[in-house]
C-alpha cells in the first residue's frame, strides 16, 4: 500500500511492513491518549524510519493518493491535538 | 483508530473544504490548479523568509563575536588597574555572550533544516503541479462531465495530500521563524544598548566605569611616554652640551 509521511512525501510499503506499521500506529494512539509526549514522538519517528527503510519512494509527479499517512513528529501534544481537532493546524489556503 | 487513520482523515477533510467551493468537475479542476500555482508561491516566498531569517542569525553571531575580544581586553584593563569587581563583570558580559552564541548556532542549525524541508516539498508540489495539470487537460477533452468526477477524484485526493502537506510545512517553518526572529530583536537590542547582561541598569554603569579604567591606563600610558620622551630630549640636550 500507499503510505506519505508528512513532510517527507509517498512510498510504497509491503504488507509484512505494513503490518509493524500498524502495531507502532497503536502504541503511538496510546501514547497521545497518556499525553506522553516523549513517547509519541518516539513512535512517530519509528514509523517513519520504517517507511523510509522498508518503502520505496514513489516518483515526484505520482498523483497516487495515500493508503496511509503517518503524522509529523516535531508538533507538540498541544499541536497534536489541534491538529486533530476541528479546528485543525492545516492553514486554510483558499482565498 | 489509529493516528494514520485520523491523520487521513485530518488531510481528506482539509481537501474537500477546499473544494466544496467549485461544483462542476472542470472548474474543480481549474480551481484546485489555482490553488496549486499558489501554494507553490507560498512555499517559494517561505523558503526565502527562512534564508532572510538565518542571514540576520549570521550576522548576528558575526557581532557577538567581535565583542567577546573586547570584553576581554576590558577584564584585562580592569584587572591591570586593579578592579577585578569591574573584571568579573565584563566577564560575566562575556560568558552571556558566549550563551547566546551557541544559542544561536542552535537555532542556524534549525532554521537550515527548515530551509531544507522545505525546498524538498516544493520539489515535490512542483512535480505533481505539472502532472495534475497533463492530467486536467486531458480529463477535460477526453471525459463527460459525469465520467470525469469518477477520473478526477484520484488526481484531486492525490494532489490535495501534497497541498496539505505542504501548506502545514509552511506554516511550521513561519512559526519557527517568528520566534526567531523576536529573539533576534530581542539580543540586538541587548547587543545595541551595550546591555549585554542580565542587569540591564548597572550596564551603563559597568560601561563608564570600564571607560575610566580604559582612560586612566591610558593616561598612564601617555604618562609614561612623555616622560621617557622628556628623560631622552634630556639625554640629548645633554650629549650636545659635551661635545
Amino acid at each position: 500500500m500507499i503510505v506519505r509521511v508528512m513532510g517527507e512525501g509517498q512510498f510504497r510499503l509491503g504488507d509484512d511492513a505494513v503490518g509493524r506499521l500498524n502495531e507502532l500506529d497503536e502504541r503511538a494512539q496510546e501514547a497521545l491518549d497518556r499525553d506522553d509526549e516523549g513517547e509519541l514522538d518516539r513512535y512517530l519517528d519509528e514509523m517513519a524510519a520504517l517507511v523510509r527503510r522498508d518503502g520505496e519512494r514513489l516518483a515526484g509527479d505520482d498523483l497516487s493518493p495515500s493508503d496511509a499517512i503517518v503524522p509529523p513528529s516535531d508538533m507538540t501534544l498541544a499541536e497534536t491535538k489541534t491538529f486533530f481537532s476541528e479546528q485543525g493546524l492545516i492553514p486554510d489556503v483558499s482565498p | 483508530m489509529g493516528l494514520m487513520s485520523r491523520t487521513s482523515a485530518v488531510v481528506r477533510a482539509w481537501y474537500s473544504k477546499l473544494l466544496d467551493r467549485a461544483e462542476d468537475p472542470a472548474v474543480t479542476l481549474d480551481y484546485s490548479y489555482e490553488r496549486q500555482l499558489e501554494l507553490l508561491q507560498n512555499v517559494k516566498k517561505g523558503i526565502a523568509d527562512v534564508v532572510t531569517a538565518k542571514k540576520r542569525l549570521e550576522l548576528q553571531t558575526k557581532k557577538l563575536e567581535t565583542e567577546l575580544p573586547k570584553l576581554d581586553e576590558q577584564a584585562r584593563q580592569a584587572l591591570a588597574a586593579n578592579r577585578e569587581d569591574l573584571a568579573r563583570a565584563a566577564l560575566e558580559r562575556k560568558a552571556f555572550a558566549q550563551q547566546q552564541l551557541q544559542s544561536l548556532d542552535q537555532q542556524i542549525d534549525d532554521l537550515a533544516a527548515q530551509q531544507e524541508k522545505l525546498t524538498d516539498s516544493e520539489k515535490r508540489l512542483s512535480a505533481k503541479v505539472e502532472a495534475f495539470r497533463t492530467q486536467k487537460e486531458t480529463i477535460k477533452a477526453q471525459y463527460s462531465a459525469a465520467e470525469a468526477q469518477v477520473k478526477i477524484g484520484e488526481a484531486a485526493t492525490g494532489i490535495g495530500e501534497e497541498m496539505a502537506d505542504t501548506g502545514l510545512a509552511i506554516q511550521r517553518a513561519q512559526d519557527k521563524t517568528e520566534q526567531m526572529q523576536a529573539r533576534a530583536a530581542a539580543v540586538d537590542e541587548l547587543v545595541d544598548s551595550g546591555t549585554l547582561e542580565d542587569y540591564t541598569s548597572s550596564g551603563t554603569q559597568l560601561d563608564r566605569e570600564l571607560a575610566q579604567v580604559s582612560a586612566q591606563s591610558q593616561v598612564d600610558a601617555d604618562l609614561e611616554r612623555l616622560k621617557g620622551e622628556l628623560a631622552g630630549g634630556e639625554q640629548k640636550e645633554l650629549e650636545k652640551e659635551t661635545k
